[in-house]
This record gives C-alpha cells, structure tokens and sequence, in this order.
C-alpha cells in the first residue's frame, strides 16, 4: 500500500515526494516499519501510549499510533485514546525505546520463581480497608 | 435587565428586535458549517490519527453548534428548535461567514482554515466571557476548552508544514492565496454584532482583528510564511449572501430532515 501523503519529517527533505495530489485516495498508515527501519524516510515513527486513568492509580498501556515527534504523539494520543474519558496522563515513548524480553527465554526468565513459595506475597491476611493491592 | 436562563415557560429572553436571535445563530451557523467541512474528511484523512483529530475537531464545532442552535430557539420561541434551525433553513438564512464554507482542499488548506478560524474563534470569545448574556457567555466558557486545543492543534500543523519540506511549503503558500480573502470578513461587523455590542453582548470584532493579527504574524514567523498585504476581501456571509460553497453544504447537509421531517430516532 501506498503511504499516504504529507507525512514529512519536521525538516526533511523525503527521498520520494510521498504521493498523489487527491488525499481522498490514499490509504491510511499501513503497519509500522519496525522501529525506524528500512521505510524510514516516509514512515512516522512509531510510538507506544501509555494513560493514566484516574490519579493514583499507574498509566497502563493503551496502544500505539505514529507521529512525527513527541508532541504530536501526545496530541494524537490525546485524540485517539482519550476520547471517552479514559485519562488524565499520558505518556509516549517511542517504540524503538522500549526493550521487550524474548518469549523463548520465558522458562529460563520466569519458571525458577513459581516453585519459591517463600517468596511469595500470599502468607497474610489484607484487611478490607486496603482495597487493592 | 437580563434575565437568569431557565427552560421554563415563565422565563422569556428579551430577543431585543431579532438581533439576539440573529446573533446567536451566526454564532452557532459558524460552528455547524465548519463542523460540516471538516467531518469531510472523515475516513480520507492522511494519516489515521489527523483522520480522528479532524473529525474531533469536528464533532467538537458541531456541539457548539447545537448549544447556540437551542439557545436561539429559545429566544425565538414559537416551536423553534435546533433541528428546524440547522436543517431547514435555506442559504440566504445561514449567517456564517464565508471562509468556513469554502471546500477542504487539501491538508494543508483545511489545517490554515482552522487555524485562521480558530485563532480569530480563540479570541473572539475571550471577549464574549463577558458577556451580559448569561447563556452565551456560558457556551463560550465551555466551548474555550476545545477551541484552545483546536488553536493548538493547528498552529502546530501550520508551522509542521509551513517550515516542513518545498512540497508542504508550496503547499501552505496556495493555501493562503485561496483563504486570505476570506479573513477581512470576520472583522466587519454585521448589524446585529453592532447592536450586541451596543447592548454589552457581543464585543467589538475590529478590536480582536489586532490580537488576531498578532498571533497570525506568530505562527506565520514560525512556519517561514509571510502574512499577505492588504488584499481584496469577500464578505456576505454574515448577511446571508453565499455561494454554491453552502448550497452543495446544506443540499447534503439537509437532505435527510427534509426527506422525512417528521422523523425521529
């Protein structure tokens, strides 16, 4: 698919002038080119959103979207994530900046712990007045 | 002396010869008609995140509307309501001006048309806070939220683009040559806006043409672009005389309530 138009780099000069003259016709952004790649030169970069709800409580992660630098990832998460209410924070962190663990290292990362029961959290009782925890 | 607002039958709005009415619905007429250009791009937007910008933009512009669309059937009584104002009035009725009527284009032209509207939008109602009308100094407290992030929104796109690359520059320059002609309007004030003025509810629009100014030349700086000299100015919309620009508006705009007027959802 073609990326659509009038997506330039704040100061940038695009390899290719990035389209056609109808935007009607262009598609929208197509799935991110991981993390600044090869598409580079006409592709946003991607960011990850994260929205704190109410005060007090952690900014969870709510998606992603592209946008050319970080305030415009706070606009555009501010219009596509926030639209019903959903917070009072947001937070945006380019994609490339977010390290994940491998899912094949899963059992070496995570299993050791399972069998630890000392180390668990569950010996006491949580009185009500707590909420959660 | 100004009444407190309730919508009872007892109260009643002193409609001061039709000039509040007038008033409020070029208010509310500028909303809905922008409120209609942007919701175009609904589903054609570049990117999918200005697709929904827009369209918030939009759906924000629209909620003015209805606001000042009830207020003006509440001065004007007689079974008026927001629906026969917005839908069944023909284009010599609609008092909006003519810059918020002309076509979307493309990006570059719909991102300076909200920003020259909403600049002048921004500063018109900081003024109108002040207003002796208590209902349309209530919308307008409500409604600077939203035109302060649509300000924001598009000073920003302005500059992206203005100082952005020779495609979104050149860009920006045909988009001043088809608007600027179109900003003089909102300076010259209608009979009704003087007769606001005169009563203490509207305010004096030339005074907010120097803050308007101002901020223009900001952005403009910014963004690399000159403000145009002096140039020919379009006017009439505020009294009625518009183009095929609102005739193709309100033929799609209308088109379903007057196919089934007596419907209801």
């Amino acid at each position: 698919m073609n990326i659509a138009t009038k997506k330039y780099y704040y100061g940038d000069i695009p390899e290719d002038s990035g389209g056609s003259n109808e935007i009607k016709d262009s598609s929208k952004a197509s799935p991110p080119a991981g993390g600044g790649g090869l598409e580079g030169a006409t592709e946003w970069p991607l960011w990850e959103i994260f929205i704190r709800s109410k005060q007090g409580l952690d900014h969870k992660h709510a998606g992603s979207l592209h946008a050319a630098d970080a305030q415009m990832a706070i606009e555009n998460a501010r219009d596509v994530y926030t639209r019903r209410m959903e917070g009072v924070s947001i937070w945006a962190v380019e994609s490339k900046y977010i390290h994940a663990s491998n899912p094949d290292e899963a059992e070496q990362l995570y299993e050791p712990a399972n069998d630890k029961v000392y180390r668990h959290p569950t010996f006491y009782d949580l009185p009500d007045e707590v909420g959660h925890m | 002396m100004e009444k407190t607002l309730q919508n009872t039958e007892s109260s009643k709005v002193p409609p001061l010869e039709g000039f509040r009415e007038a008033y409020t619905l070029h208010l509310a007429d500028n909303a809905l008609i922008l409120g209609h250009r942007n919701s175009e791009w609904c589903g054609h937007g570049p990117v999918l995140e200005q697709d929904i910008a827009i369209t918030n933009i939009s759906l924000d512009l629209i909620g003015q509307a209805r606001n000042f669309y009830q207020y003006a059937a509440l001065i004007k009584g007689a079974n008026a309501t927001e629906d026969s104002f917005a839908y069944f009035r023909d284009s010599p009725g609609f008092k909006n001006i003519l810059l918020v009527e002309q076509p979307k284009g493309d990006w570059a032209q719909t991102i300076l048309r909200q920003f020259l509207y909403s600049s002048f939008q921004n500063f018109l109602f900081e003024k109108l806070r002040e207003s002796k009308d208590e209902q349309i100094a209530a919308i307008v407290v409500k409604a600077l939220k939203e035109i302060a992030y649509h300000l924001r929104w598009s000073s920003e796109w302005v500059i992206r683009l203005g100082d952005g690359t020779e495609e979104s520059h050149t860009r920006m320059l045909k988009a001043i040559d088809e608007l600027w002609g179109y900003t003089g309007e909102m300076f010259l004030p209608a009979s009704y806006e003087i007769q606001m003025l005169n009563n203490g509810i509207g305010t004096d629009v030339t005074v907010v043409k120097e803050i308007w100014m101002q901020k223009v030349k900001e952005v403009f700086g910014e963004a690399g672009l000159t403000v145009p000299a002096a140039s020919l100015v379009h006017t009439g919309g505020k009294e009625g005389k518009h183009s095929g620009q609102l005739d193709d508006i309100l033929k799609e705009l209308q088109s379903v309530a007057r196919a089934y007027p007596a419907a209801t959802w």
